[in-house]
């Protein structure tokens, strides 16, 4: 087998996501590529949830619908998802509880019973289930049992011995044959992120905890029991926009996370990021609206918002990455060049590239030196805000001897003393903005517009973020070119002049229902033939969106 | 005591015989004091919201952080936890404190983070001309109320010392020694201190006559004691005709937020190494 899939479903609350972990992790030890997609419903406990975890001998960051695999810890996930079933698929389930079930192509083990022989939790039909897994799809014992060692925290030898009755009820029924390869780190697109600003040397981490960004929020929490970064949940997101200025102010690189409603309170933070140049990192993860939506769905709704949030104008870096090692080379750059240029930079996240896991692979990912950022040389008489060539004046932070240092969220002079007069207002508008040319050459050397799948072919997808999986996977089968834009702002016309090099048509794919980067291009003289726009919160599958692509070629 | 020049060449924009000039003063005086006792000036970071009493940032030659309407404390408890050995001292105004910046303040004190907040309360807006605020007296006739406010005003300090506050205290800009002393307490109280200043508005709300009749300093009181504080608190509500008592009313000490932050323990500095180990367990 060179690509497979398998669903696992039952209850909230039943540890779906844990058993998926354990499951792409024992795919990842015969050496397949992982992508996993998690689907859960807003509520604690009970409400149907399920994860597709998809194995290939190629790197992918997408899901198919037809599985070739079903755990299934209760009745719902088998009648909910009969329609994904390929014609040969292996179904495991528990024959205890789900008696009629002539019409499925399953292979029942007695769950029910062997959690009341051994005397354990209901939440270990988990481990009994991929016990009796691991043995239908002749994967080695060994594997199974060294995979739960690492990854079962609690009650370790029951948990054992219950997988290990699952797998010895199971028959071997196929054989997922082992690959050469190493296996990989299995990472998330927030925990990507959240190394990413580590590695570019964070100190700050804000964040009021909302769907789906509060992974960063709670994995830097762990990471600050062992490693010097302060990890703060204040009272609203509003306080988290403000510390985070407050961090800058005194030189210490902060980011914040956030979904759309969070990030409506954060604005006035946003724009006095821009007046008082103070660099902040804001994580956007993005979820269907308007208001407070599908909490726990994906969208791609904005990119409007971000690209103008806060009132005045001033410059500012806006970035989508597309998976794992883009959202970890991206949040790094973020930081960085924020503090470069000392302005505010937006990583537009959501929930499938966010909560998504993938085999992370660090060497394709790039290199992310921290940037030290453009410090006062210590000679005369400080000034915040001097007025320079490229804009950006050279910082000093407090304590700071025999000078003073000056933030100010009015218009002001070089001192950061408030002013009103015409001259020095412009002065200082057209000196924020001068920034943005600087920043410009620095990301024409980065790769901001990503270009793939048939380069000759005249017909283009256009993507961007956690689409651009699914769309490169499609394109390959169509022989199409795919063009993910990954910077925003500003916006990267050269390159994208380039990637549309040759193009004749061009197919915009996102998950919005206005089309909202296809707006963006088109007021830079791009053009879009045929928008694919899915707004149910809901990731395009790969053979959903491979027959959306073919109508709209014709 | 050799006087620190503070000045800036700033032009000051306050009316003629506003309270901002009298909090001005004692608030340099008690600076003067400070550095001369021995803090460095550099240690000291002032924190100030949007409104009239925000403008005092640009009139003092210190490290400052002018932030927006509300918010002075969410970036003054980050310049804190930046560096605890800073000194933070927020200036804002009733309607900035509270009113838009009222869940910060009351966080604050619950935190017990080390920062002196000085409230000009002159229970109206003065640069969005004269409106009421959260401490104007029920019945206030401002410009968005013609008929009258038909709310009661809070009592800041009852509010502040039900939520943790350290250190309280009350002022008025009609005793410049009084509030010179207090700041300079507020200030050097390890803990969230906040002194009320009773500032007049000369042109909007001038209660200048009214508090010269009612204020009375504090004597015989033990600010130590949680029942008595909260009593001399409740003694006047901003409302009614009442004694209004001036002086230190509350103080007693607590761990700070900051302080159990930095015994927050590292094990590690080496990011690499951090990322690396990271990445090993989740293969």
């Amino acid at each position: 087998m060179k690509d497979f899939s398998l669903l696992i479903g039952g209850k909230a609350g039943f540890g779906i996501d844990k058993s998926g972990l354990i499951l792409a992790k024992i795919f990842n030890r015969l050496g397949f590529k992982i992508y996993i997609y998690r689907d859960y419903p807003s509520l604690i406990r009970g409400g149907h949830t399920f994860s597709i975890i998809r194995a290939s001998v190629k790197k992918i960051a997408t899901h198919r619908d037809k599985v070739d695999f079903v755990l299934a810890l209760n009745q719902e996930t088998i009648d909910l998802h009969r329609g994904r079933l390929k014609k040969d698929c292996l179904f495991i389930y528990d024959s205890d509880q789900s008696k009629d079930i002539a019409a499925v192509c399953g292979t029942g083990v007695s769950i029910s019973a062997i959690l009341k022989e051994e005397n354990a939790p209901e939440i270990m039909r988990n481990t009994c289930i991929i016990g009796a897994f691991v043995k239908s799809a002749g994967i080695k014992r060994e594997i199974l049992e060294e995979v739960l060692r690492k990854e079962i925290p609690r009650d370790l030898e029951l948990n054992l011995k219950v997988a290990f009755r699952g797998f010895e009820q199971a028959k071997e029924l196929i054989k997922i044959e082992p690959l050469c390869n190493d296996p990989m780190p299995l990472i998330s697109g927030n925990e990507a992120m959240g190394l990413g600003l580590v590695k570019a040397g964070l100190k700050n981490y804000l964040a009021y905890p909302m769907t789906p960004t509060s992974p960063v929020l709670h994995f830097l929490a762990e990471l600050s029991e062992k490693y010097p970064i302060k990890v703060i949940h204040p009272e609203s997101e509003i306080s988290v926009a403000l510390m985070a200025l407050g961090f800058a102010s005194m030189g210490q690189k902060s980011a914040v996370g956030t979904s759309g409603g969070g990030f409506c309170l954060m604005t006035e933070g946003v724009s006095f990021s821009g007046m008082g140049e103070l660099p902040v990192v804001f994580i956007v993860g993005q979820r269907p609206g308007p208001s407070t939506g599908l909490p726990t769905y994906s969208a791609q709704t904005e990119l409007n918002f971000v690209m103008s949030s806060g009132q005045g104008e001033f410059p500012r870096l806006v970035v989508a990455p597309g998976d794992a090692e883009e959202a970890y080379y991206w949040a790094g750059m973020s930081l960085n060049l924020a503090w470069k240029y000392q302005l505010p930079a937006f990583i537009l996240s959501d929930k499938n590239m966010g909560e998504g896991i993938y085999s992370f692979d660090m060497n394709s990912a790039g290199n992310i030196e921290e940037e030290p950022g453009l410090k006062w040389g210590g000679a005369g008489e400080y000034k915040r805000y001097s007025l320079t060539k490229n804009g950006v004046s050279p910082l000093a932070f407090a304590p700071l001897k025999d000078q003073v240092i000056k933030i100010n969220s009015y218009e002001h002079d070089e001192y950061g003393i408030t002013i009103e007069d015409s001259e020095t207002t412009i002065l200082m508008q057209d000196k924020r903005l001068r920034k943005e040319q600087g920043l410009c050459k620095d990301l024409e050397k980065l790769a901001a517009v990503k270009v793939y799948g048939n380069k000759k072919s005249k017909t283009a997808i256009l993507c961007w973020g956690s689409n651009k999986g699914v769309c490169i996977e499609a394109a390959e089968i169509l022989n199409l070119k795919v063009i993910q834009p990954l910077v925003f702002s500003p916006f990267p016309v050269k390159q994208l002049q380039k990637a549309f090099a040759g193009v004749k048509k061009t197919i915009a794919v996102e998950n919005n229902a206005t089309g909202q980067l296809s707006g963006l291009v088109n007021s830079f003289d791009f053009k879009v033939d045929k928008k694919i726009l899915k707004y149910d919160g809901r990731p395009f599958s790969l053979e959903e969106l491979q027959s959306k692509i073919k109508r709209a070629l014709k | 005591m050799s006087e620190v020049n503070l000045n800036t060449y700033a032009k000051n924009t306050w009316c003629p015989g506003c309270g901002n000039f009298a909090i001005l003063n004692a608030f340099k005086s008690a600076i003067n004091e400070l550095v001369n006792e021995g803090t460095p000036l550099e240690n000291f970071v002032l924190v100030s919201g949007i409104g009239c009493h925000a403008k005092i940032v640009d009139y003092i030659n210190m490290n400052s952080f002018y932030s927006l309407h509300g918010r002075v404390l969410p970036p003054a408890q980050a310049i804190k936890l930046a560096d605890p050995k800073l000194k933070i001292i927020g200036f804002a105004g009733d309607g900035d404190a509270y009113g838009e910046g009222l869940e910060h303040l009351i966080f604050a004190a619950k935190r017990n983070i080390d920062i002196t907040m000085i409230i000009h309360n002159n229970r109206v807006y003065g640069l969005t001309t004269g409106q009421y605020t959260p401490t104007s007296p029920e019945g206030f006739r401002g410009r968005s109320t013609p008929l009258g406010t038909k709310e009661m005003p809070i009592n800041p300090l009852e509010l502040m010392l039900a939520s943790g506050a350290t250190y309280l205290a009350r002022g008025t800009s009609h005793g410049i020694d009084l509030l010179k002393r207090l700041f300079k307490e507020a200030i050097l109280h390890k803990g969230f201190s906040l002194v009320d200043v009773l500032q007049v508005c000369v042109t909007y709300y001038n209660m200048y006559e009214y508090y010269d009749k009612h204020v009375y300093g504090l004597i015989d009181h033990n600010a130590g004691d949680f029942n008595q504080a909260m009593n001399k608190i409740r003694e006047w509500d901003y409302n009614s005709e009442a004694p209004v008592a001036l002086g230190t009313m509350y103080s007693r000490q607590a761990d700070t937020f900051e302080d159990k932050f930095s015994a927050q323990g590292s094990v590690s500095t080496d990011k690499d190494q951090l990322i690396t180990d990271f990445l090993r367990t989740a293969i």
